[in-house]
């Protein structure tokens, strides 16, 4: 009997949670269906797709197919638009970190007048909404002869992303430890050789979820890139390129659900790799302009 | 075109950070043959101003030359006084895309906060827990267009008789015979509501993570105690957790706010703002690309600055704080 009892009791626990357990089933259910059904139907050959719904293909003969996959890749500019959106994510992400990462360590460990009033107007733009800031900047790339190349938007991401780097970057900096710093000027070492060999090196984790934020934030975004890329295909992220078929193609669907997915493997992959650092990130950058 | 793009981006990605590494090294070489004064007060603004050069040009001054663009003219030639905020508030579609967004901003923001809360303490009573909440936070991770695309599929319309391949329709033909399919996307009284549901869905994991984090801070004894006394879930609950996480619930509700409010990439591709479905941000986007109006797609820009406002100075005065700390 005694051997019993804990099963037992813990079958009676489990009945008196199971509403609990129901509504989580149902949550669950709502938040997996829809990306469920999308990745199945753009494994289905067209006609099937169109004519009935994803669920019927696990009823046999079970019919699947990558040929939604090659068609966009290949024809649909989707294997572009995967290069595009790298060549756009890759230095957005790199280029503000150092230029960030300075300002953080004045903020923290300079003394200057104006240093409180200056770092809380950054605080103050990162909630800028970007609308803002898009008809100045069109112009500005217009005559520079910038708008429709990766330059432009590189800088455009750079700038949008600097004032929550700063703020994220200088929070981590400023919580250093001071010692550290007073043995090290003690030694006799400048402030580049401490910034280069004892803050950087420190601010690795906070480097790391800003430029995931960073990464994310450019390889998912629309806007900027519909603005100061227009609708050239050979510039064109894959965002650009899925909107486009969007509108194009209607009803297509073949062809939009293997590009969605497509667009998704990489933050996915990303997602379940470096969750936490992820998490973290977004968490500290939702309220960016 | 992609090799010469691969070695632009190449340049860039390891130009950038060489540039600047020479530039902190020159500057740093140079300040050190200034008087020690001097030095103090020049090296600072040394280290702040690559970043302060990039705030100034790409988003000082464009805030600064969009308010004044929203006084000019559709080609910026002519001042017009207040014109285009005018329009905004007495045109018919103007004030649609403002209901619009109004309801956006009520409706996705209270559900969200108040499913991701159920959530948060319903996953936190259960062993299962981290594996639900990667599950409803994975929305967060994909673009909006992709989750626009997905619910695109979901909201598929096929006429009566003829197999669903839309999820909902689907689901409620089957669950309730009588039921009539929907076109849940160009039906104008539900669309807006179709679309809120896409925004809900994509933030619910958002504010469940931020607030799950806050109950687990509630003080067990607390909890305990109260449960000694006799009190059921519901009241410790509303009587203590609740009242102990509402600054949190004040910070999600806020970011939410600030996201809502320019709310573009789900409207874009779902319906594109026909059928009474646009939003501020997609008035604006139509006014520079379509109507080629910069006057009014400024004004509009500045309405949501000043929507957002009142947030950025609650934010100043927190964030302010929190650096204070350190």
């Amino acid at each position: 009997m005694r051997r019993k009892r804990p099963t037992a009791s813990r079958a009676v626990r489990f009945l008196r949670k199971s509403p609990i357990h129901l509504i989580l089933l149902a949550v669950c259910v709502i938040w997996l269906v829809p990306t469920l059904g999308l990745f199945v139907s753009s494994l289905r050959p067209r006609a099937l797709i169109l004519n009935t719904g994803w669920w019927n293909a696990f009823n046999p003969p079970l019919r699947f197919t990558i040929e939604n996959y090659m068609h966009v890749i290949l024809q649909a500019n989707m294997g572009r638009s995967f290069f595009n959106s790298l060549m756009i994510a890759i230095p957005a992400t790199v280029m503000p970190i150092l230029v960030a990462a300075f300002a953080a360590y004045a903020f923290s460990w300079m003394r200057f007048p104006g240093r409180d009033v200056l770092f809380l107007m950054i605080i103050g733009l990162l909630v800028v909404p970007l609308q803002m800031t898009l008809i100045p900047i069109l112009r500005l790339l217009n005559s520079l002869r910038l708008t429709g190349t990766f330059v432009g938007i590189w800088v455009a991401h750079t700038a949008y992303g600097l004032p929550f780097a700063i703020y994220l970057l200088r929070n981590f900096i400023g919580g250093i430890p001071e010692d550290l710093f007073e043995s090290a000027f003690l030694d006799g070492a400048n402030h580049v050789q401490i910034f280069y060999r004892l803050v950087l090196p420190i601010a690795v984790p906070a480097i790391a979820s800003l430029s995931i934020f960073q990464f994310m934030w450019v390889w998912n975004d629309l806007l900027v890139a519909l603005i100061y890329l227009g609708g050239t295909p050979e510039v064109a992220p894959m965002t650009v390129t899925i909107s486009n078929l969007v509108n194009s193609y209607g009803g297509g669907w073949e062809f939009l659900t293997a590009a969605a997915f497509i667009s998704m493997v990489l933050p996915l992959l990303v997602f379940f790799s470096l969750q936490r650092y992820f998490i973290r990130g977004i968490l500290a950058g939702s309220i960016k302009g | 075109m992609i090799l010469r793009s691969t070695i632009l981006a190449v340049a860039a990605v390891f130009g950038v950070p060489a540039g600047l590494t020479l530039y902190i090294f020159l500057v740093e070489k140079g300040v050190a043959r200034l008087r020690f004064p001097v030095q103090k007060r020049i090296r600072p603004w040394l280290w702040v101003a690559p970043g302060l050069a990039i705030l100034s040009v790409f988003l000082l001054y464009p805030v600064i030359n969009t308010l004044v663009l929203s006084f000019l003219n559709s080609d910026s030639t002519r001042f017009i006084g207040p014109q285009n905020y005018l329009r905004i508030f007495t045109d018919r579609d103007m004030l649609i895309v403002l209901r619009n967004n109004a309801l956006w901003l009520v409706f996705f923001t209270l559900v969200t906060v108040t499913v991701g809360l159920l959530i948060a303490v319903l996953t936190d009573k259960v062993r299962y827990e981290q594996a639900a909440k990667a599950l409803i936070f994975l929305p967060m991770a994909i673009s909006f267009v992709a989750a626009g695309v997905i619910w695109k599929f979901m909201y598929e319309f096929k006429p009566k008789g003829v197999p669903q391949i839309g999820t909902l329709n689907a689901v409620l033909t089957t669950l309730f015979p009588s039921f009539e399919p929907q076109a849940w996307l160009f039906n104008p009284g539900i669309n807006n509501w179709a679309l809120i549901v896409v925004g809900i869905w994509i933030w619910t994991g958002f504010a469940m993570v931020i607030l799950s984090a806050s109950i687990k801070g509630v003080p067990k004894e607390i909890v305990e105690a109260a449960r000694m006394d006799g009190a059921g879930e519901f009241q410790v609950f509303f009587r203590i957790t609740l009242p102990i996480i509402k600054p949190t619930i004040m910070v999600v509700t806020t970011t939410l706010i600030i996201n809502v409010l320019k709310i573009f990439d789900i409207v874009y591709v779902m319906t594109n703002g026909i059928l009474d479905t646009e939003v501020i941000a997609n008035r604006m986007y139509k006014e520079m690309f379509n109507f080629m109006n910069f006057g009014m797609a400024s004004a509009l820009a500045v309405l949501l600055l000043v929507a957002i406002v009142p947030v950025m100075l609650m934010n100043i005065k927190r964030f302010g704080q929190r650096g204070e700390e350190q």
